[in-house]
């Protein structure tokens, strides 16, 4: 009881200011830095399996730009399943800006007291070719039964692996690249020199490590720096190149993607 | 000569200012609407995610048909209740307190009938093993998801306009152009003023 009064006036502000600035609450964790796929807060997941997992769901990204985020955490806060995994997506920017081609599959673990929950917020874009009854019925025959074993690796990975055969239909990233790097380079011709500059700029940006590497040439990236300045209107859309071309650099993290509440859940 | 050049200086003075107090309305108008538009347009997908519901339950209401001895009274409330709530519809540009309260109070209304409905499915076993319930059972849910989080970023959109509006000096200019404060839903109406208690 005394704790619970002690509290009172923080759960009051906390309360009030979830409600006054939603977007800022911090119930909601930042990712994992370096951005990576798999964010595996309440560490159910070993070393090795993460690892698997977070090279499927990078290569899928880097061939899709669909961008599949698994996510553990050990307390939602007190907020609804939904609720919570559609604001930490919406938060994170899963997906491609736009494209809104972000699925996020958020995992409570079941602990004695609690019983484990399970939500997969799919984004705006995503919501045709993962319609609400598949992704419920993923979680029921691919991902529960698992769970239900203490086996998290194949749940998750049999659910990633449906999720991906549902998306990869959507568009290829080879499409969308000669979409979108065209036709703004057929209109003003020294454009693809800018776009080809941009590309480079923003896989330097993306990974740290890269730019370590190549801080021998800081004045050629204080250029590219002072030129991306002065274009930032257009990085929503050169966003999707630096997920689109695989292998260039690691992970880049969240592309802004947006989410409305699409998607199942479930709990053992 | 002395004067002609203070003359010339007013002159110039004036204009400068009346630039100024133009460019300053000019963006704070502009501002407005922007703001304004982005709170019709978020009003467009909260009217869509209930649609979205109003339209799954002829579906739902079918199925749960099919079980011959299933409650009419309950079935009967939902389809009353669906009736009531796509009878009112609302104009973005004129969202006052009163017809949003009443709009939120008919779609309220279909929440609880629905919400009773799944409360009896319980006592049916053979509903709940069939396949085609669970998943229109799954739309549901989804569909109620999805009007929260609309509802949620309406409320957001609609606190940035008001907010905006109601800054000084911009509020006297919001109320001569005739920029009105949006309403908002319950939840967040509810933390930001006291309740009101109706008899």
């Amino acid at each position: 009881m005394n704790i619970m009064k002690k509290n009172i006036p923080l759960l009051l502000i906390l309360f009030i200011t979830a409600f006054l600035n939603p977007l800022s609450a911090q119930d909601l964790p930042d990712p994992m830095s370096p951005p990576r796929l798999v964010n595996d807060f309440a560490k159910v997941l070993p070393a090795d399996q993460a690892a698997l997992l977070e090279q499927k769901l990078f290569e899928f990204n880097n061939q899709t730009s669909t961008q599949i985020y698994v996510v553990t955490v050990s307390d939602l806060h007190g907020y609804e399943k939904a609720d919570y995994t559609t604001r930490l997506a919406e938060k994170w920017g899963v997906g491609q800006k736009g494209k809104d081609n972000g699925i996020m599959m958020l995992i409570k673990p079941k602990t004695a007291r609690e019983k484990g929950e399970i939500f997969i917020a799919v984004g705006y874009g995503l919501e045709g070719v993962v319609p609400d009854a598949v992704t419920n019925r993923i979680i029921r025959n691919e991902i529960l039964p698992a769970f239900k074993n203490g086996d998290y690796f194949t749940g998750i990975n049999q659910g990633i692996n449906t999720l991906m055969k549902l998306t990869a239909g959507e568009f290829t990233a080879d499409e969308y690249l000669k979409e979108t790097g065209r036709s703004p380079a057929s209109r003003v011709g020294g454009l693809v020199f800018f776009v080809f500059l941009m590309l480079m700029l923003f896989s330097g940006r993306s990974t740290a490590a890269r730019h370590r590497s190549l801080g021998g040439n800081l004045p050629f990236w204080i250029l590219m720096g002072m030129m991306g300045s002065s274009f930032n209107s257009h990085q929503g859309s050169f966003n999707n190149f630096s997920s689109g071309m695989g292998g260039f650099g690691g992970f880049g993290g969240g592309g802004g993607g947006s989410f409305g509440g699409g998607g199942a859940g479930g709990s053992w | 000569m002395k004067n002609r050049r203070s003359k010339w200086l007013s002159i110039i003075i004036v204009v400068v200012v009346i630039l100024l107090v133009f460019n300053y309305f000019k963006g704070t108008y502009n501002t407005m609407v922007q703001h304004s538009e982005a709170v019709d347009q978020q009003w467009a997908n909260v009217e869509n995610t209930y649609q979205r519901r109003t339209d799954l339950i002829p579906n739902l209401v079918n199925t749960v048909k099919g079980y011959a001895d299933f409650e009419r009274k309950t079935l009967e409330a939902v389809i009353n209740a669906r009736a009531k709530a796509t009878s009112i519809q609302l104009d973005p540009q004129k969202l006052t307190p009163e017809v949003m309260q009443q709009f939120q109070q008919a779609q309220a209304g279909l929440s609880g009938a629905l919400g009773r409905l799944m409360v009896v499915v319980e006592r049916y076993p053979e509903l709940k093993a069939n396949q085609n319930f669970l998943d229109l059972q799954a739309q549901l849910e989804g569909t109620e998801n999805r009007i929260a989080t609309e509802r949620r970023k309406f409320n957001e959109t609609a606190r940035i306009y008001n907010t905006y509006i109601k800054m000084f000096p911009k509020n006297i200019f919001a109320s001569m152009f005739g920029f009105k404060e949006k309403p908002y839903f319950e939840a967040v109406k509810g933390a930001d003023q006291p309740p009101k208690v109706k008899f």
